[in-house]
C-alpha cells in the first residue's frame, strides 16, 4: 500500500447538495423516457432515501449503493464503465452495487474533460483512484469515530466496514452521512495492483442494455419542450463564401418557421486551436420537423463567391499564431502532382544522425519506395448535431463534443455569455475518431438559438457531415535505406510531407536503432480543413514504414518479425541519438507476444501473413494479419493483436476496441478515400463513400495483452495506425504485389473489383 | 398566401390539402400499426417512416445515418421484414405490421438483444439498432445462417466502430440459443 496526497482540490470535495438532494440524478436529465425504472439495475435495486456526496465522482445513498460520475465523454471506448471502475475499485464497493452517471461540463469539479488523444484513462488514472480511496477513508474515519477504535485496525470488504477485535460492523450506507460531512484526508491509502478486484476484470458497458433496446441516448434524440429544427447550409466547395440567397420558395413551405443567415465565428477574430471551420456564414433553414426543413432546403436559392487569400490568427492555448489560408478550389490530381514535386526536393531536416549521405553512397544495397493516402472523412454514424437554447444571460447546450469545454468558451466568446452561465450537457456520441473535438457545429447551434430566440436544435444531414468536414489531410512519404554487405541496416532515410501538414514523427523507430539517420518534412497549403482523425499522422506512418521495413527485411533476406527485433535490441543496447520516443524494450515486447500467439515461426508455407507493429499514444501494439485468396479476391481471414498499454482496466471491452480498430484500419486502407474536384468533394454519401461492410471484416481476431503493472495509457488510437501496415504485408503475400497508394483497393493497377 | 383548408381524398385515405402560394402540399392522415398498436399521425404522405417515427411518435430506436438506404441503422420490420425506414415513404406502409426496436421486446429480452448483451457488443451504439433488427429478421427467416449467409443479410448494415466480428458471433449465439 502506498500513500498519496490528494491532488484534487479542496473545493471539488465539497459537498454538492443541488446534487445530493433529488435522488438519482440522470445523465440527461430532459430524456423524458429515461425514467429512473428503466434504470437496469433498479429492477432489482431498492432505491436509498437519501444520497450522501462524498466527493464530486461519488455519493453513497443510506442503503449501500453507490452513484459514481462518468466525468469524460463517451463515444464507445467504453469510459462510462471503465473510469467509474477505477473509482469503484478504490472505494472497496461490490460492482453490482454501483450506478454510472455520466458528468456534464463542470471543470471545477472534474477538470480536463476531454475525449482524444487516448489519454482519458491514461490522465484520470490517478485521480479516479484517488476519488474512490479518499472516500473509503472517510468512511473508514466516521466508523472509528462512531465505535471509538483506532481508523488504523478497520477494514472493508465490499461495502461492508468491519473492526475485527471489537466485532462492529456496518454497510457504507449506514457511515454515509456521517463521512460526508468529515475533512477531506491529506494522504489516502492507494490498493497495490495485486488487490485490485474490478479493475483487470471484465465489465459489461453499463449503458449496453439502453443501446440494445434504442433508448434516447444521443444527441440527436435529445428533446426539449418546443424546440425547433435546424439545418444549414453551407458552400458546396472549399474556396468558395456565401455571396447571397434567395429564400422566397422556402418561407411558405410547410413546417417552416424562419430562413435567416448566420455568421457562427465573427469576421477577424481570434480562433481557439479546435475553432477549426471553412465556413463561417451559413444560410439558415428553421421549421417544426426534420424532414420538412430537410425539403424546405432543397428550395434555397443559393450564390456562392470565391474566397480570397487571407490570413486567421489562432490562439493555440496562449500561443497566438497566424495561419495563411489560401483562395482557389482545389483538386486532388492537382495535390498529388503538388506532393510528387515536393517529395522530389530536399525538405526541412528534423533529425539527422551520423553521416547518412556518406552511408547511402558506401551502401551494398538501396532500396527507396514512396507512398501515400488521401483525405478521409471521419463519418460519425450519428451526424453532427447540436441542442441550444440561448436566453438573454444564459445557455443550454446538448449534444456530442468530445472536447466540451473548448466549444463553451468559443460559445461564451462569440455570445457574449458569461461562462458560468453556460451549461453544455454531454450526450452519449455516436462515433467521434477526432471529429467532434471540433466543436464549430454546437457554435453554430448557439448562434441560431440567438438569432431565433428559441430552442432549436441544429442537425446536419450525411452530405452536410461529409461536405462539411475536418478531414484526415492527404500524406506523401518516401523512404530509403541502405545495407551493408552483411544485410545490415545502415542507414534510413524518412521525408514526409502533406496537404497541408506533415506527418512525420522524427523521432519514433527505427530512429535510435540506425547510426546514419535522415529525417525531412515539407507541406502544402490548403483552404481543406483538417484536424485529427484516430491517431493523427501515426494513422499514415505506422503503416507505410511498417510496408517499407518488410520491404527491407525481404532485401536482407531475414524474416520481418526477427528483423526488426534486430533494430529493437540495437535502441536498447546501443540507441542513436537522445530524443528516441519509445522504449524499446516494451515495444520489441509486443513483437514477441504476436509472434508467439499467431505462431508465426511455424507459419503454412502457403500462408500470406503480414506484420506489422508501432508505438503512439503512449502504447504499444503488433499485429500478424492472414490474407487468404477468395474466388481471385483477398479476403482478411485473421488477425492475431498483441498490445502493451499497462494496465488493462476492463479487458472485454479494450479488446472490443482493439478489435474495431482492426476493422476500421483494414477498412481505410482498402477502401476509404475522399476527394476533390473544384473544391468539392466527389464523396457525399456512403453510396459513393465506401466503408468496411460485414463481408469484408476479418472472420476472426485475436486479441493480446501484454501482463504488466505499468499504469495504463491509451487504447483508442494505438491499435489502428499499424493495420495498414499488416495488411500491405500480407497482400503482398497473396498477390506479389507491393502497394504504395491508399486506398488499396484503387491502386494502379486496381487490386480487385 | 396560405388558402383556407379543403378536404379532398388521397390514394385511399383522408386528406387536407394545403395549397400554398405557388405548391401544392398535402397532409394527409395515417393510421399505422407500430409495435402492436394503431397510432395516428398527420403528415406530409411522402415522409419517411423514420421522420415520423423518431419525431412523431418519439420512437427514436430507429437512426439516420445516411436517408439513402446505404446504412441500415433506420432499420425497422414491416411485416416481418428488414426494411430502411428512411426511404420508406410512410403514404405506402398502409395497415402492414411494422416492428421498431421499442417493440422488438420489452426489456430486451429477445434472443438477439440477449446475445449482443451478453458479448458486449456495441462500441458508440448508434448503428445497433439497426443491426439487431436486420439480424432479428434474418434469424426469423433462417434460424441456423451460414458465416456467408450472415455477411449477406447484414452487408447493408455499417458500424463505423467495426464491431462487426462481434456482431456475428451474438449472431450465432442467438441462432444456437
Amino acid at each position: 500500500m502506498k500513500l498519496v496526497q490528494t491532488q484534487i482540490g479542496r473545493r471539488a470535495f465539497i459537498k454538492n447538495t443541488s446534487l445530493a438532494s433529488g435522488g438519482l440524478v440522470l445523465g440527461f436529465s430532459i430524456l423524458n423516457s429515461c425514467k429512473p425504472k428503466d434504470i437496469e439495475t433498479m429492477a432489482v435495486k431498492e432505491m436509498p432515501n437519501e444520497w450522501f456526496e462524498i466527493n464530486a465522482y461519488l455519493k453513497i445513498g443510506d442503503n449501500g449503493l453507490v452513484t459514481i460520475m462518468s466525468p469524460n465523454p463517451e463515444f464507445g471506448q467504453g469510459v462510462i464503465t471503465s473510469m467509474p471502475m477505477i473509482v469503484a475499485d478504490e472505494l472497496d464497493i461490490a460492482w453490482e452495487n454501483v450506478l454510472v452517471e455520466q458528468a456534464n461540463l463542470n471543470a471545477e469539479d472534474y477538470g480536463w474533460q476531454f475525449t482524444g488523444g487516448s489519454q482519458g484513462i491514461r490522465r484520470r488514472w490517478q485521480g479516479l483512484r484517488m476519488a474512490g480511496a479518499t472516500a473509503r477513508q472517510m468512511l473508514k474515519e466516521a466508523a472509528a469515530e462512531s465505535w471509538k477504535v483506532p481508523v488504523s485496525e478497520i477494514t472493508t470488504s465490499e461495502g461492508i466496514l468491519l473492526h475485527e477485535n471489537s466485532g462492529n460492523s456496518a454497510g457504507y450506507g449506514e457511515m454515509a452521512s456521517l463521512a460526508a460531512q468529515r475533512e477531506v484526508p491529506e494522504e489516502v491509502p492507494l490498493k497495490e495492483v495485486k488487490d485490485f478486484t474490478i479493475i483487470g476484470t471484465p465489465k459489461k458497458d453499463v449503458e449496453a442494455r439502453k443501446v440494445v433496446t434504442g433508448k434516447p441516448l444521443f444527441g440527436v434524440d435529445y428533446q426539449f419542450k418546443g424546440a425547433l429544427v435546424a439545418m444549414a447550409t453551407h458552400p458546396p466547395a472549399f474556396g468558395l463564401k456565401l455571396k447571397s440567397y434567395d429564400d422566397s420558395a422556402v418561407r411558405n413551405m410547410p413546417g417552416i418557421v424562419d430562413v435567416f443567415p448566420i455568421k457562427s465565428l465573427e469576421e477577424g477574430a481570434t480562433r481557439g486551436y479546435f475553432d477549426t471551420t471553412a465556413f463561417t456564414d451559413l444560410v439558415v433553414v428553421v421549421g417544426k420537423t426534420t424532414w420538412e426543413v430537410m425539403n424546405a432546403r432543397k428550395q434555397l436559392r443559393v450564390s456562392w463567391e470565391p474566397i480570397a487569400d487571407h490570413k486567421l490568427t489562432i490562439d493555440r492555448f496562449g500561443n497566438q499564431m497566424e495561419i495563411d489560408v489560401p483562395k482557389g478550389l482545389e483538386n486532388t490530381d492537382q495535390h498529388y502532382a503538388q506532393m510528387n514535386e515536393m517529395a522530389s526536393m530536399p525538405g526541412t531536416i528534423a533529425r539527422k544522425d551520423g553521416d547518412p549521405e556518406k552511408a547511402f553512397k558506401n551502401a551494398a544495397k538501396v532500396i527507396e519506395r514512396s507512398y501515400s493516402c488521401p483525405f478521409l472523412a471521419h463519418n460519425c454514424m450519428e451526424p453532427m448535431n447540436f441542442f441550444a437554447n440561448v436566453t438573454e444571460e444564459k445557455a443550454l447546450l446538448a449534444g456530442p463534443l468530445q472536447a466540451p469545454a473548448l466549444a463553451e468558451a468559443t460559445v461564451a466568446a462569440r455570445l457574449g455569455i458569461p461562462i458560468e452561465n453556460i451549461e453544455v450537457e454531454l450526450t452519449r456520441m455516436g462515433g467521434g475518431f477526432g471529429r467532434r473535438a471540433y466543436g464549430h457545429y454546437a457554435v453554430e447551434a448557439a448562434v441560431i438559438s440567438k438569432q431565433l430566440k428559441a430552442p432549436v436544435k441544429l442537425v446536419y444531414d450525411r452530405e452536410d457531415d461529409m461536405t462539411f468536414g475536418i478531414y484526415r489531410p492527404s500524406y506523401h512519404a518516401t523512404y530509403r535505406a541502405a545495407l551493408d554487405e552483411n544485410n545490415n541496416l545502415v542507414a534510413f532515410h524518412v521525408k514526409a510531407g502533406g496537404v497541408p501538414e506533415t506527418p512525420l514523427f522524427a523521432n519514433r523507430f527505427p530512429a535510435g536503432a540506425v547510426d546514419n539517420y535522415l529525417a525531412e518534412q515539407w507541406e502544402i497549403n490548403s483552404n481543406i480543413t483538417i484536424g485529427a482523425f484516430r491517431a493523427p499522422r501515426s494513422n499514415f506512418m505506422a503503416g507505410v514504414e511498417q510496408a517499407f521495413l518488410d520491404e527491407v527485411a525481404e532485401l536482407a533476406g531475414k524474416d520481418p518479425i526477427d528483423f526488426r527485433l534486430e533494430l529493437l535490441k540495437k535502441a536498447k543496447d546501443n540507441p542513436v541519438g537522445e530524443n528516441n520516443d519509445y522504449d524499446p524494450v516494451r515495444y520489441a515486447g509486443v513483437l514477441e507476444l504476436v509472434r508467439e500467439k499467431s505462431n508465426w515461426d511455424n507459419s503454412p508455407a502457403n500462408a500470406n501473413r503480414g506484420v506489422a507493429a508501432y508505438f503512439c499514444h503512449n502504447s504499444y501494439a503488433a499485429h500478424v494479419l492472414d490474407v487468404i485468396m477468395e474466388n481471385g479476391q483477398p479476403k482478411v481471414e485473421k488477425v492475431v493483436c498483441a498490445l502493451d498499454c499497462g494496465i488493462v482496466v476492463n479487458p472485454d471491452a479494450a479488446a472490443n476496441m482493439a478489435e474495431g480498430a482492426i476493422v476500421d484500419g483494414i477498412g481505410n486502407a482498402m477502401y476509404g478515400t475522399l476527394s476533390f474536384t473544384d473544391g468539392k468533394p466527389d464523396q457525399t454519401n456512403f453510396d459513393r463513400y465506401r466503408i468496411i461492410r460485414h463481408a469484408e471484416a476479418p472472420k476472426e481476431i485475436e486479441v493480446h495483452f501484454v501482463k504488466n503493472e505499468i499504469d495504463p495509457t491509451g487504447l483508442g488510437e494505438p491499435p489502428f495506425p499499424p493495420v495498414p501496415g499488416a495488411l500491405a504485408n500480407a497482400l503482398y503475400k497473396a498477390t506479389g504485389r507491393r502497394l504504395y497508394h491508399q486506398p488499396f483497393i484503387n491502386d494502379r493497377p486496381p487490386l480487385v473489383g | 398566401m396560405v388558402e383556407p383548408l379543403t378536404k379532398i381524398i388521397t390514394g385511399g385515405f383522408e386528406s387536407q390539402k394545403i395549397v400554398n402560394s405557388e405548391k401544392l402540399y398535402i397532409m394527409a392522415n395515417f393510421k399505422l400499426n407500430i409495435n402492436g398498436k394503431i397510432q395516428e399521425v398527420d403528415v406530409d404522405p411522402n415522409t419517411p417512416l423514420l421522420w415520423v417515427l423518431r419525431e412523431h411518435l418519439n420512437l427514436v430506436g430507429a437512426k439516420y445515418g445516411c436517408g439513402i438506404a446505404q446504412c441500415g441503422s433506420c432499420t425497422v420490420h414491416v411485416q416481418g421484414v428488414a426494411v430502411r425506414s428512411c426511404m420508406l415513404a410512410v403514404s405506402t406502409v398502409g395497415n402492414q405490421e411494422i416492428t421498431t426496436i421499442e417493440g422488438l421486446s420489452e426489456n430486451g429480452e429477445h434472443p438477439v438483444q440477449e446475445a449482443w448483451l451478453e458479448l458486449d457488443v456495441p462500441q458508440c451504439g448508434y448503428c445497433q439498432t439497426g443491426q439487431i433488427m436486420t439480424a432479428a429478421a434474418l434469424l426469423e427467416n433462417n434460424p441456423n445462417p451460414s458465416d456467408e449467409e450472415i455477411d449477406m443479410a447484414m452487408n447493408g448494415n455499417i458500424c463505423r466502430c467495426g464491431t462487426y466480428v462481434r456482431i456475428k458471433k451474438a449472431i450465432k449465439l442467438a441462432a444456437n440459443s
